[in-house]
């Protein structure tokens, strides 16, 4: 038995060894390449002339398709104007009564009461401040997509489910599609299809179709064996069971995949705004936010608020509808048709005999107080700028600084009072150096391998250490948590940066998405554990979270911009404004979650109530926690582009610019770098999580 | 006390066509579980080929099962979960492809059937009832009833008035319009029932239609469902993991474990001359006097004269043991028409229920 434990123990230490081993190489060479590299300077910012031309190549490759495929693309992207102008003619001559109550009905059907008033308030809103004209075409731009993207998403998603060997390919695939900034794909869209409202509903098509996808997948997979098994047993044919047994008992999942698409469709129609030439609300929103007009702004963005707020309240009644429990069932077809048409006719005369303001709200009616807004933001800026510009200024010298260029060169005396010495320089070393001795005596190497790492990044900072020192630390530590295939991925993708010569945008971008994120995990798995322990607290955030999730992206961008101008941190303020809610939702829905019986079992075993949140609830929560973080991670980097709007720099910025120049190779580079950070976080925090399974 | 059942027992004693059948019946899974047919059932026996699909690490769902079950009987295939008797249901409707083997209905091999022969045999021969029900979520109990002849294509008039009488048969009138989830589990297991009947199979397979209901709820379907039988005489396979249930219900036993058949008999063969260990130890707990009937301990008729109180042959020995008392040395056993064919002491009672019966044969 000695013998056993003896040969265990020893197995133990020398697969340690085994793993810290490289850690203790990769910060000797990291180690030796800081200490004598610092003056070369292809280390950290290799010069385009070593570099394969890949963007040139990519341009290229994208020109010659678009001279040679014009004749395809264009005609196509003709064919979907057609049903996009008549359409927009239509709601645009009809009066915003009809529109108005035609949608309340819609919606009433769905949800009942709360749903109808909601929907009536909304177009209520978007009429009086003056914005029905391009709320109508960016409604006309959704209606247009969603079921373009709908149909495309039901039909891959079926090939998913009929053929499995597709799955892994269509993963990825949809990965890609989500996870690329819609940025980068404008530009070769516009390089085919032409300018025009076309590209904006081909972009968003490609966004919005993947939530489709992803639930018709999951929703034939859920349909109970049994239930499937019933059809065949009934004698159906294979037609007649996947039309009368899968699609029925997977609908509920179907709406809900319409609800997302059509969120993203919304999104996504927002930003699309950014090509301009059809007058929607996404284009008002940054032609006033470009000039500074937060009244104006806010206005616009509010209209968006509304938009959203209808189309996502009723989809997501419909789904709710189709749920066993639903306690409003609406009118029969039958009635409900009847309904629609009397509705159609009445309004309609009610509108030609007043045409002012049943038909046309009246200029004169406008209530649109900009200005007024204008003023009070300047007159709440100029009494509170120093304030602000004071914690702003801390913020970005004590937190942002050091990360982005390392306590090296952020450390001076404008920004902290001091300059570091040679002495004070090396006494920081050798304290961290101690502290990794003391771990290692203890017999915790991980924690030995943390500090000088982890100290190493906030000495030098993301763009301060040279790339094969990244390279080696995430390559290594991809590899130790996910195997070779992930170490592998982590590794090409810090490659293709690499080579294709965005290293130093990237790790500006990966610093700021870096601090954002824990930014959110810090304070949004605060709040989630909060809202976990307290109903009152979960009912306050959950709206909150709600609506900041509804909200297209942009528009977040506003309050930031209003209060911080233009700058790293407000970025950061609008990434976090939207990249904490996943943090806050899965950390309260895992504390939740967790079972009765397990917190009694803490309790019964004499847990302190401290151990018992640490020890029990946290742990057993932790896998619905990393779910949020990984989420996190994803729609930080999503935002991140948006934000390069208000002037960070980094690959948002890259996309951006290639977009203003209609550079498709630079901007198809940058978004697939972008895509291949966010893409690598994922993988390596799913290999973090089937190891805790 | 059940005339119906005991006639169907004296039938399965004394072979008779069979109604549904299988041989050599083979699932495994595994990869290319084909190549252990390669070159047909060839000399390799089955436990040969069980071996070398272990090795391998396949899994074999359902090996070499072969059994055959009359017209009108109950047939209950029996084993704990992951014996393979779900599998064994689902080859017989080819729900589950079977790897290997042969399935008769009515004298048709059913794996030679095409799709479309298939289809044609579900919608008019096969009904099946599901252990979690398998309803429709989206459509009320009538139309739940009716789907099997819609896909069949009957009219919608026609098929809600069939579908009606149905739910009445179960008992459900007046439920016609609610939803699956409004009704408690029994009442959804009812209108399984009645799905699955509504195109008047003649061969009726149930997988474990009850595991799923409360004891009490689950004792009154068995009820239930041995009137609905006595009634209807289908062809019936039942899937079950209750030993008590097996007993209570079937005309003819199989017991399963881990893909392969232990042994085929009546209820009083497999508790009385269990085949080995394991399925001695499943009988171990049951109480033999409410399962056994006179007829499976009885001797022959000592016809010395004195008088006796008769019984019928399919009286639980529960029931017979009451009519003991000081002055009766034992009990007639009659046929059904009158007619001695047995007789009972008090120890031959005792031997049977501390299983001494064994010895006897």
């Amino acid at each position: 038995m000695r013998n056993m434990a003896l040969a265990n123990a020893v197995a133990t230490v020398r697969r340690d060894v085994r793993s810290a081993l490289p850690w203790l190489l990769v910060i000797l060479i990291s180690g030796l390449v800081m200490m004598f590299g610092r003056e070369i300077e292809w280390l950290f910012d290799p010069p385009a002339k070593y570099l394969p031309p890949i963007s040139a190549t990519v341009e290229a490759v994208m020109s010659w398709i678009a001279d040679n495929f014009n004749w395809l693309m264009r005609p196509m992207s003709q064919l979907v104007e057609v049903p996009m102008s008549g359409l927009r003619a239509a709601l645009d001559w009809l009066p915003w009564t009809t529109v108005t109550l035609i949608v309340v009905f819609v919606a009433w059907q769905g949800g009942g009461r709360t749903t109808a008033l909601t929907a009536l308030f909304g177009l209520i809103y978007v009429t009086v401040v003056g914005y029905w004209e391009e709320g109508i075409n960016t409604l006309t731009l959704v209606l247009v997509c969603i079921p373009i993207a709908v149909g495309l998403g039901f039909v891959i998603g079926l090939l998913g489910f009929r053929f499995r060997s597709l799955r892994p390919f269509l993963n990825t695939l949809l990965d890609l599609m989500q996870t690329v900034p819609a940025f980068a794909y404008l530009i070769p869209i516009l390089l085919l299809f032409g300018f025009g409202p076309a590209v904006g509903l081909i972009a968003s098509v490609i966004f919005s179709t993947p939530p489709m996808v992803r639930n018709t997948l999951l929703g034939l997979r859920l349909v109970p064996t049994e239930v499937r098994e019933s059809g065949t047993m009934s004698g159906c044919t294979p037609r007649q069971r996947f039309w009368w047994i899968e699609v029925p008992s997977a609908l509920p999942q179907l709406l809900i995949g319409v609800n997302q698409t059509t969120m993203a469709a919304l999104s996504m129609v927002v930003i699309a705004a950014i090509i301009g030439g059809f007058d929607d609300i996404g284009w008002e929103v940054l032609t006033r936010l470009r000039k500074a007009q937060f009244g104006q702004s806010i206005f616009a963005g509010m209209a968006i608020v509304c938009l959203a707020i209808i189309l996502d309240r009723i989809t997501r009644a419909y789904a709710m509808r189709q749920l066993p429990m639903a306690s409003h069932v609406g009118l029969s077809l039958g009635k409900f048709a009847a309904g629609l048409l009397a509705i159609l006719c009445f309004t309609l005369g009610l509108a030609w005999m007043f045409p002012e303001p049943l038909w046309n709200w009246p200029e004169a009616w406008v209530f649109y107080p900009a200005e007024a807004i204008n003023s009070a933001v300047d007159r709440f800026v100029a009494a509170n700028g120093l304030l602000i510009e004071a914690i702003k200024n801390q913020f970005v010298f004590i937190v942002l600084l050091p990360i982005k260029i390392g306590l090296f060169r952020a450390v001076a005396p404008f920004t902290w009072g001091f300059s570091l010495t040679a002495t004070s320089i090396a006494l920081l070393w050798t304290v961290v150096a101690v502290a990794s001795m003391v771990a290692l005596g203890y017999g915790r190497w991980r924690l030995a391998a943390l500090f000088p790492v982890a100290f190493g990044l906030l000495f030098f900072g993301f763009t301060g250490l040279a790339w094969p020192v990244v390279m080696l630390v995430f390559g290594l530590f991809a590899f130790q948590l996910g195997g070779p295939r992930v170490g592998l991925f982590v590794t090409s993708s810090l490659l293709f940066l690499l080579l294709s010569g965005i290293w130093q945008p990237a790790m500006i971008s990966v610093y700021l998405c870096t601090v954002a994120v824990i930014f959110c995990l810090l304070v949004g798995g605060l709040i989630g554990i909060l809202a976990s322990t307290s109903d009152t607290m979960s009912s306050i955030i959950r709206p909150i979270n709600d609506t900041l999730q509804t909200l297209p992206q942009f528009v977040l961008l506003i309050p930031a911009l209003m209060l911080f101008r233009v700058g790293d941190f407000t970025a950061m303020i609008a990434i976090v404004a939207y990249a904490i809610v996943p943090m806050i939702r899965y950390t309260e829905q895992g504390l939740r979650q967790v079972s009765r019986t397990a917190i009694e079992a803490g309790i019964s075993s004499g847990c302190t109530p401290f151990q018992l949140f640490w020890q029990i609830r946290f742990k057993l929560a932790m896998p619905q926690i990393l779910i949020g973080v990984n989420q996190t991670i994803l729609f930080g980097l999503n935002m991140l582009v948006i934000a390069a709007l208000v002037g960070t720099t980094g690959l948002g910025q890259q996309i951006y610019l290639a977009l203003s120049k209609a550079d498709s190779g630079a901007g198809i580079v940058a978004g697939l770098g972008m895509a291949l950070i966010a893409m690598s976080a994922d993988r390596i925090l799913q290999a973090y999580l089937r190891r805790t399974d | 006390m059940r005339p119906d059942t005991a006639g169907a027992r004296q039938d399965a004693r004394s072979p008779r066509t069979a109604k549904i059948s299988c041989s050599n019946l083979w699932k495994i899974y595994g990869d290319s579980p084909d190549r252990y047919f390669a070159s047909g059932l060839g000399a390799a026996s089955a436990q040969e080929r069980v071996d070398a699909a272990l090795e391998d690490g396949a899994i074999i769902a359902c090996g070499d099962v072969a059994f055959e079950v009359p017209e009108a009987a109950i047939f209950v295939v029996m084993g704990l979960s992951g014996s393979g008797k779900s599998t064994v249901l689902r080859c017989l409707s080819r729900l589950v492809e079977p790897t290997f083997g042969e399935v008769l209905l009515d004298g048709e091999n059913l794996l030679d059937a095409t799709p479309r022969r298939m289809i044609e045999i579900r919608r008019h021969k096969m009904g099946m009832v599901f252990q979690s029900f398998g309803l429709l979520p989206h459509l009320t109990v009538i139309d739940n009833v009716a789907f099997p002849l819609r896909a069949q294509g009957m009219s919608r008039s026609k098929r809600l008035r069939r579908a009606a009488e149905m739910v009445e048969l179960v008992g459900l009138d007046g439920r016609e319009e609610a939803y699956p989830h409004e009704l408690s589990g029994g009442q959804q297991q009812r209108v399984g029932i009645a799905r699955s009947l509504a195109v008047e199979p003649e061969v009726w397979f149930l997988d474990e239609p009850f595991s799923a209901l409360d004891p009490l709820i689950r004792t009154q379907m068995q009820d239930e469902f041995l009137r609905l039988q006595k009634q209807l005489n289908k062809t019936i396979v039942f899937v079950t993991h209750d030993i008590l249930e097996a007993l209570r219900l079937a005309d003819v036993i199989c017991i399963m474990k881990d893909g392969l058949v232990v042994q085929i008999g009546s209820p009083p063969d497999i508790v009385l001359r269990p085949s080995d260990d394991y399925v001695r130890e499943f009988t171990g707990d049951v109480p033999l006097a409410k399962v056994l009937c006179v007829d499976a301990v009885m001797d022959k008729p000592c016809l010395t004269g004195t008088k006796h109180p008769v019984v019928g042959t399919d009286m639980l020995l529960e029931g017979a043991m009451q009519l003991f008392d000081d002055r009766t040395e034992a009990i007639d056993v009659a046929n059904e028409s009158g007619e001695i064919v047995g007789s009972l002491t008090p120890v031959q009672i005792i031997r049977a229920l501390y299983r001494e019966g064994e010895d006897r044969h």
